[in-house]
């Protein structure tokens, strides 16, 4: 043992026996609270969204680059799958951002309590999904 | 760890030592308020984008060229790029460090991602200033 984090880690069982204390919370113990699976929502969609930052400045550098450049960008993504990613992306963008802004809230120490925190999921899902389809009705609408 | 029960411990620096290095040693809270600071600003600035992304989405590269020669425009690009890069570099290294366990390997993807980042920093701004400046 070489840390003092690691002698935390030991305890006596009930018969008085050395045990090396449990880690939780156990993942594959648990039943995930909704909660639970919107925070590592939170995660996921930050990854996603990284992909998708490099997609953006492909999109800008090609922009600033030629018409040839900015010919191929467009054509990836009026693809079938290019729509697919983007539509993809726009969930991820609008859940990253409600969750975010729930965050920050926490941050400020409102909402912290349980009954809240199921209000606010329900807060950040609809508002998702009216950011979404929202973006995508005005999208099609200015085509 | 050889016995997972073995309980001796031989730890030869104070707690002290480590609460310096580790705690609250003024700097430990820079990258947290950092995520939150950019978080702020990526709000106002990721509506302003994806409005202007809409409009921009049925248009010729020439509309493209327009809208990022304008100064407010390329400004608030700048803005968000460096928000958005900055706050994405902050957060995947944070990812790396709950699930990268092998030190010499989390230090690689850690230094990578902020490579990569930097590298797509500097390439987004000169496009934003080469659009900036190509009316």
């Amino acid at each position: 043992m070489s840390d003092v984090r690691e002698a935390l880690m030991v305890g006596r069982g009930s018969t008085g026996k050395q045990v090396r204390r449990p880690l939780s919370p156990h993942l594959q113990v648990y039943r995930l609270p909704l909660t639970a699976r919107l925070s590592i929502l939170h995660r996921i969609t930050g990854v996603g969204l990284a992909v998708g930052a490099l997609v953006l400045v492909w999109w800008l550098v090609a922009a600033a680059t030629s018409d040839a450049a900015y010919a191929t960008v467009s054509a990836v993504l009026r693809s079938p799958i290019g729509y697919l990613a983007l539509f993809a992306w726009s969930v991820a963008l609008w859940y990253h951002f409600c969750n975010g802004l729930r965050h920050l809230g926490w941050d400020f120490g409102h909402g912290l309590d349980l009954a809240s925190a199921r209000r606010s999921n329900m807060f950040v899902l609809a508002g998702t999904a009216v950011l979404t389809v929202l973006t995508w009705l005005i999208a099609i609408a200015a085509q | 760890m050889a016995n997972p029960n073995s309980v001796d411990v031989a730890v030869m620096r104070s707690m002290l030592s480590r609460a310096r290095g580790l705690g609250s040693a003024k700097s430990g809270t820079a990258h947290w308020w950092a995520q939150r600071v950019t978080a702020i600003a990526l709000v106002p600035l990721a509506l302003w984008f994806v409005a202007s992304v809409i409009g921009l989405s049925h248009q010729p590269r020439a509309a493209v060229l327009h809208w990022g020669a304008h100064p407010l425009n390329a400004a608030l690009l700048l803005a968000m790029l460096v928000a958005l890069l900055h706050h994405m570099q902050l957060g995947l290294s944070v990812v790396i460090e709950d699930y990268v366990h092998v030190p010499r390997t989390r230090l690689m993807a850690i230094l990578s991602v902020k490579a990569i980042t930097a590298l797509l920093l500097f390439a987004s701004v000169i496009s934003v200033v080469r659009l900036a400046v190509s009316f």
